[in-house]
């Protein structure tokens, strides 16, 4: 009977492969421009939606300008914007809340999913469940996010604290009205959001490691905690820094958590970059401004996935 | 002969060994009872929001922050659901919205997607991997870059404030040609190739051959698509202002700032109601849901 392969198309006779067949692929066919023709509709739609726009903030930058003034309005101003950046307080306080807000949020919520992963890849009766638990928070929309934990922190009504109090802590935190407790406030609900995510990725790659690997380490003794520190974490590092890496570029762009639930505040205790230039560009219409900062933190986002990609060239281990 | 496995370059899935692994001993044992009951609790701390909000939905107004916390609405209330699905701020306009913007959107985004991905992945053209690495390129660039161009950009061809503002750009990804391209590049070659001995045009391998193989990728890629459409947030609070075009993140909003005057419960009721769908979808299709994270993942 005929195989799954001649099912779909009539290979005539045997293919006998031949030799320096690699070599003559490589070549140019005759007729090989209909390869522009498939890419022909997504490159269009890439050249207008990304290109062009890029291109123009890439110009825009080094101008000053108001979208209310129109394309007349445009006044070259060189490189001013980017020496105002550096002179702007604002800027570097942003920068810094941007790097604590992705230092604590993102680091965690790999280590909260690495962890839910290595239990749920394990004799856990309700599984199926306890994934879906996990799961739900992210695929829920940030207006539903942000409504429920704008509810949560509540300054007056808030019944998280109702619950602390109950367990004994007298003075909970004021939470998203405290400029000490508004980072951390939203860092927990990044963690909430992000954790299953995390763990559905690990767990993908949990189920790639041979078994054969621990009864290995079983038979010389290992205990489960040197298993999982010579073996799994080993194992699972490219997984790690893919989530590392997403995850900065994700959440140093993000702002519509910040935009709902403290607009920057309070003070600009969680203004990050990526809400400054939303700010700059959707209130302060300093389009120009806004363009500069976006480029500024592109080579930030930049500059670190080139150190995370040199960090893990030494450190990942690929089967 | 008992000898330690060496390290071999290709460990089979099922190892002899398999069996040996689900042999516990008792220490064993209690650790992983200690474990499951651990994680039972940290889920139960996970869902609370969750739950809460479920709850709050069903409560009368001046209930939902009665302390403590009645897990159990008395009376359970409908009406913030009427409230929120057919008052002043109708969830129906918003989710009819935004089912046209994700259902374009998916529709589009495999078409556009699938056929590029098709030339990146099996045909050869002068500037191919000059032009896939431009693309892959601008995966990193920051959103907010785009948002005040493409918002100028909109106004001068006249689609801000439509749901053409959400639909178009969604329809020509990089994500999505990169995740089709990278299924494509594992189907074998000789399939192709011997259909175009056969006689078989690129645009027939492309939808006899390849599509047809596709299907998981391309239910990912649906899948995945159709959520970011739903929950998108920020693309348009930045494009639309109409709010007959409001698509259901930015029709909540509406509940949350009320000048002062919102609704506990009727937030929460819109909230539930707004992310019903996107668990629904899950649920159905839970598998592929995450055959379609794994695959944007590791193959990332």
């Amino acid at each position: 009977m005929a195989t799954q392969g001649t099912d779909i198309i009539d290979i005539p006779g045997q293919r006998v492969p031949v030799v320096g067949e690699r070599t003559k692929r490589r070549s140019l066919r005759p007729g090989s421009w209909q390869g522009y023709l498939f890419i022909l509709p997504n490159l269009l739609g890439f050249a207008i939606f990304t290109l062009l726009p890029l291109a123009f903030a890439l110009a825009v930058s080094f101008a000053d300008w108001d979208v209310i003034s129109g394309i007349d309005g445009i006044d070259w101003i060189g490189f001013g914007n980017f020496t105002e950046l550096v002179r702007d307080a604002n800027f570097w306080g942003s920068a810094r809340n941007t790097l604590v807000y992705v230092g604590f949020s993102v680091p965690l919520t790999t280590a909260a999913g690495l962890g839910v992963a290595m239990a749920l890849n394990g004799p856990i009766p309700g599984r199926t469940i306890l994934r879906l638990v996990f799961f739900i928070p992210f695929i829920t929309n940030t207006v539903a996010i942000g409504a429920v934990w704008l509810l949560l922190y509540h300054p007056r009504y808030s019944p998280l604290n109702g619950g602390l109090r109950n367990l004994g802590i007298e003075n909970p935190p004021a939470w998203l009205a405290s400029s000490d407790w508004a980072m951390p406030a939203l860092v927990i609900i990044a963690v909430w959001a992000g954790a299953g995510y995390a763990s559905i990725i690990y767990l993908a790659a949990l189920q790639d490691i041979s078994p054969d690997l621990y009864d290995a380490a079983n038979l010389d003794g290992a205990s489960s905690w040197e298993r999982f520190k010579s073996i799994t974490l080993p194992l699972l590092t490219p997984t790690t820094f893919f989530l590392l890496v997403t995850g900065f570029i994700g959440a140093s762009q993000s702002f519509g958590l910040i935009n709902l639930m403290t607009e920057g505040g309070p003070g600009r205790a969680t203004t990050v970059l990526s809400y400054y230039v939303y700010q700059n560009g959707f209130e302060f219409y300093r389009f120009g401004y806004a363009a500069a900062l976006s480029w500024v933190m592109f080579a930030g986002v930049l500059l670190l996935t080139l150190f995370l990609w040199r960090v893990q060239r030494r450190m990942v281990h690929y089967e | 002969m008992v000898a330690i496995a060496p390290p071999r370059s290709r460990w089979p899935r099922r190892g002899r060994g398999e069996s040996k692994s689900e042999v516990m001993d008792r220490g064993t044992k209690v650790r992983w009872a200690v474990i499951t009951l651990l994680m039972w609790a940290i889920a139960l701390l996970f869902i609370a929001p969750f739950a809460w909000m479920i709850v709050s939905s069903l409560k009368r107004e001046i209930d939902v922050f009665r302390l403590p916390i009645r897990w159990i609405p008395e009376p359970v209330t409908w009406g913030n659901y009427v409230e929120v699905w057919t008052g002043n701020y109708p969830l129906t306009k918003y989710i009819g919205n935004s089912l046209i913007v994700a259902v374009a959107r998916v529709v589009g985004e495999l078409f556009t997607a699938s056929l590029a991905a098709y030339a990146f992945a099996r045909m050869e053209f002068r500037g191919r991997n000059a032009i896939f690495v431009l693309y892959v390129a601008t995966l990193i660039i920051p959103h907010q870059m785009l948002l005040v161009p493409r918002f100028i950009l909109y106004r001068e061809i006249g689609i801000y404030d439509t749901l053409w503002a959400l639909i178009l750009p969604g329809i020509f990804t990089v994500f999505g040609t990169f995740l089709l391209r990278q299924f494509f590049l594992t189907i074998p070659r000789d399939l192709s190739d011997a259909a175009r001995v056969d006689g078989a045009t690129e645009f027939q391998i492309y939808s006899r051959i390849i599509l047809p193989l596709a299907k998981p990728a391309l239910a990912s890629l649906a899948i995945l698509a159709f959520v970011w459409s739903w929950n998108d947030y920020e693309t348009p609070l930045v494009m639309l202002t109409t709010e007959a075009n409001f698509t259901v993140p930015l029709g909540l909003t509406r509940y949350i700032d009320e000048g002062g005057g919102f609704s506990a419960a009727l937030i929460m009721a819109g909230a539930v109601s707004s992310v019903l769908p996107v668990i629904i979808v899950f649920l159905l299709l839970q598998r592929q849901f995450i055959a379609a994270l794994a695959r944007s993942g590791l193959k990332g």
